[in-house]
């Protein structure tokens, strides 16, 4: 090697680095589109949301309605259902929420009927307190949904939904 | 594999490759001494199999948004280009790089052809190399029917009653084939499932057939046998890579014009239109990469005989390693048999070209005499000449352009390398 | 050199190939040419005629083609007539879907919503047929793709019609097309002279409506060009600079040899 080369000995190196970091600029993009494939489409995003009327619905009754491939409880609650959430003190709650907060029209509270502890599906109007329980590793959900005994960690999810009109309820 | 013995410097490396010797592979085949002289004819090997690895892979994803049934197939392809993230875009690899495969085979398949890559000892590589090739074809007819668009339909109505032909249970096969009495949704889901099948078999055959390569080891351009290790060769890693590297991109290049800026070009526009069992297009044409063939058959006026002819054609090929009896490899020593090699390429193209065409008039007349002149090239030519031509001399070694004597000397000197390696 | 004639020699017979191939069918006049703005490596469309386009479409063309593969969401995409959502939305809701069971078990009629496939004017293909005098009105969805030549030659049919020839018998119901394969279509002439009125004000001549049709259709039919060019772009950029990164390295790797590559 000749002493003009020795002066500049990072040059070749310099070719291999930036050959080496570009060709891995490039497999992370040929990646993307690979792994983006897989997300939700543009037709199951346009499903998004979805309308229910809930005018045939008494005091008392609910409604199971499909959401984005998951159940939603619809349920208008009696008077009593309403005044015995609402009594809850917060402390006693393993995930305190108010339930002010988890149904702004104290009438209706809309959630998603998913069982937070592995996602089974619970049975309505049953359980310790008269709500929901999940039969598959009994967990006892409150009338406002929220988690009271067994291995749920969390309260039953509300999804964003609004009343579009006093008998339509647009979810999503 | 006579490499020389190879022990893992780690000891958690050493542990491991004795009980699986993965890392002595790994080592094989970074160090596999391959000859210096190779010109760039010889990258599309890694070129192929980055298009069966692409194939492979956007095959996989479309798989997941296909949906193999007459009713919804052509629905489902129209919601993958529009809906599915970047959908648009692993179709049209996908469909664009069936053409991209066929192409690097074709000019694979045509060095091997220039460069008697499939002499002895090399026949067992070509021959696992054509199968490769045939159930490429296969499958990509296969797979040009899943969009059940007109053309797909027709293609497969028609190929499949190619084994119509057969005398006796030739109704009996097609019935098979089709599941039904027509082409229809039977057809098309054991056509998804072989499609989705096949790839995997290819792979396979790769790996023999590059097992199979690194016995011998790779043929040149010169076509002599060389000593390797040793100065005519060079370790695969980091030579060879870089180069086939370097090759690939520039055929990246040519994928990607296709893929972004003419997607369509090399399909056609029938297969936009559903497929409709009641009308039949106006011209019925198989994709670019099997119109030879497609002349070959429709050359033959009898049914039966068309069919057997369309297969020989791929047979002889099969066969060729026996029918070829010079003991010079490269063309670039047969003086007459390069003149006859272009002849042969240009059949090749003329037949691909009146496979295009409608069968009537000249271009039958054309399609009949290439046909002759294929199996000619093959079953006459090859044999004859291999006897009564004379080869300009053989250099000695790659690094030795100078000529090594007269053309006898240096193939006793190729057999004697050889037999001492056996 | 010779090696590069050669080479040279056997590209153009593949590429002569590729280009001639299937070009056999009848008389065809040559079809006529637009210099449309999504053609190039850069092309685009025009906005504002894909939003005239989807007009002619609908107060001409829909009334017997379908558009079954789009969405009404589709119209208010980027790369597309570009809508805003609450125009997209009002159109929308100018089309009855059949929606349920619902809790009933009846299906019922709703306003269609963006989410909604195109409703497509006839039940089926038999339907369709019957009303159209036995000729199917094809769906216009990849009707771009699925013709020889294209937006060209849509943007033809719809400007060819004219007298025909002397000596040509024409039954009821056909018509003469200088560029409709065998010259003869069961669809007569579609477009006249302000059968629409744009809204921005454009004229609606014959050849105004049959571009922006053409454009709309080109869009229904390849919903992701504007990607896919703009990708395709920057695509070849990176490979041109990684192949003559590479292309160095390989130098320099061969330089250790003297054989050359």
């Amino acid at each position: 090697m000749s002493d003009s080369e020795k002066k500049k000995p990072n040059r070749r190196d310099f070719i291999v680095t930036a050959t080496t970091a570009a060709g891995a600029v490039g497999v992370g993009a040929v990646v993307w589109p690979l792994v983006d494939q897989m997300n939700p489409d543009a037709s199951v995003k346009a499903l998004a949301s979805t309308e229910v009327d809930i005018s045939a619905v008494e005091p008392g009754q609910s409604i199971t309605v499909l959401w984005r491939g998951k159940p939603v409880f619809i349920k208008r609650r009696t008077k009593e259902e309403i005044d015995s959430a609402r009594a809850v003190d917060l402390s006693e709650l393993k995930h305190p929420e108010k339930d002010e907060d988890r149904a702004k029209n104290p009438e209706w509270l809309v959630m998603l009927g998913v069982c937070t502890h592995l996602g089974c599906v619970p049975l309505t109007d049953k359980g310790d307190y008269g709500a929901w329980f999940c039969p598959c590793h009994g967990s006892h959900y409150d009338t406002s949904g929220r988690i009271r005994k067994g291995p749920a960690p969390t309260n039953m999810e509300v999804p964003k939904y609004e009343f579009v009109n006093s008998n339509t309820i647009k979810i999503g | 594999m006579s490499d020389h013995e190879y022990t893992p410097k780690s000891k958690v490396g050493k542990w491991f490759n004795d009980r699986l010797p993965l890392l002595t592979l790994a080592n094989h085949l970074t160090d596999y001494p391959t000859p210096k002289n190779l010109n760039y004819w010889w990258t599309f090997g890694g070129i192929l199999t980055f298009c069966l690895i692409t194939q492979i892979i956007t095959g996989i994803v479309l798989g997941m948004h296909y949906v193999a049934h007459a009713d919804l197939a052509f629905q489902s392809v129209e919601h993958i280009m529009r809906d599915v993230n970047y959908g648009w875009l692993i179709r049209y690899v996908h469909a664009n790089g069936a053409s991209m495969f066929f192409l690097a085979v074709y000019i694979h398949i045509f060095r091997s052809l220039y460069y008697g890559s499939y002499k002895s000892p090399r026949e067992v590589i070509w021959i696992i190399g054509m199968l490769i090739y045939f159930l490429m074809m296969a499958t990509a007819f296969m797979g040009y029917v899943l969009p059940w668009g007109q053309m797909s339909f027709w293609g497969a109505t028609v190929i499949t009653n190619l084994f119509s032909a057969i005398p006796l249970v030739g109704e009996s096969i097609t019935n098979w084939l089709w599941g039904g009495y027509s082409v229809d949704n039977p057809t098309l889901t054991r056509f998804f499932s072989l499609h989705y099948l096949f790839p995997f078999l290819i792979l396979g055959l790769v790996v023999l057939h590059i097992w199979a390569l690194h016995v011998p080891g790779n043929n040149n351009p010169i076509g002599i046998d060389i000593k390797k290790p040793s100065k005519d060769t060079v370790p695969f890693h980091p030579y060879i890579v870089i180069k086939d590297l370097f090759a690939l991109l520039i055929f990246l290049l040519i994928f990607a014009f296709f893929v972004f800026f003419s997607p369509n070009i090399l399909g056609h526009a029938d297969n936009y239109i559903e497929a409709n069992p009641l009308v039949t297009p106006a011209h019925i044409v198989p994709e670019w990469y099997l119109l030879p063939f497609y002349a070959i058959l429709r050359s033959v006026p009898d049914k039966l005989l068309g069919v057997i002819a369309m297969f020989a054609a791929i047979f002889v090929l099969v066969i060729l390693p026996w029918l070829d009896t010079s003991k010079v490899r490269s063309t670039v020593f047969r003086p007459i048999y390069k003149q006859f090699y272009w002849f042969l390429v240009a059949d090749v193209l003329i037949l691909g070209y009146v496979g295009a065409m409608p069968a009537e008039g000249l271009y039958l007349l054309i399609a009949r005499v290439a046909t002759a002149y294929y199996f000619a090239h093959f079953l006459i030519i090859l044999p004859f000449l291999g006897l009564k031509e004379k080869t300009t001399p053989l250099p000695l070694s790659i690094t030795e352009p100078i000529l090594g004597g007269s053309p006898d000397m240096a193939m006793a000197r190729n057999n004697s390398n050889y037999k001492e390696k056996l | 050199m010779r090696k590069l004639i050669k080479l040279s020699f056997f590209l153009i017979l593949v590429s002569s190939l590729f280009f001639t191939k299937a070009n056999a069918a009848g008389e065809q006049h040559d079809l006529l040419e637009v210099d449309w703005s999504f053609k190039s490596f850069f092309g685009k469309f025009d906005r504002a005629s894909l939003q005239r386009g989807y007009q002619v479409y609908t107060e001409v063309c829909a009334s017997c083609h379908s558009l079954k593969h789009l969405s009404y969401r589709n119209l208010a995409e980027k790369g597309g007539p570009e809508f805003t959502e609450l125009e997209a939305k009002a159109i929308a809701s100018n089309f009855e879907v059949t929606d349920g069971p619902n809790s009933d078990g009846e299906m019922f009629e709703r306003p269609a919503k963006l989410s909604d496939k195109f409703v497509m004017p006839y039940a089926n293909v038999q339907e369709a047929i019957a009303a159209n005098g036995g000729a199917y009105p094809p769906d216009m969805s990849v009707l771009v793709k699925a013709r020889k030549g294209g937006a060209n030659y849509i943007y033809s049919v719809l400007m060819g019609y004219d007298e025909p020839p002397a000596g040509m018998e024409l039954d009821d119901g056909v018509y003469y097309n200088k560029y409709m394969y065998g010259n003869k279509i069961k669809m007569s002439s579609p477009l006249d002279d302000d059968i629409v009125e744009y809204a921005d004000g454009t004229k609606a001549t014959v050849d105004q409506m049959a571009k922006d049709v053409t454009t709309f259709l080109q869009w229904t039919a390849e919903p992701h060009l504007e990607t896919r060019h703009k990708l395709g772009f920057r695509v070849i950029i990176y490979l041109s600079v990684l192949t003559i990164l590479v292309y160095f390295t390989m130098k320099k790797i061969w330089s250790r040899i003297e054989t050359k590559v």
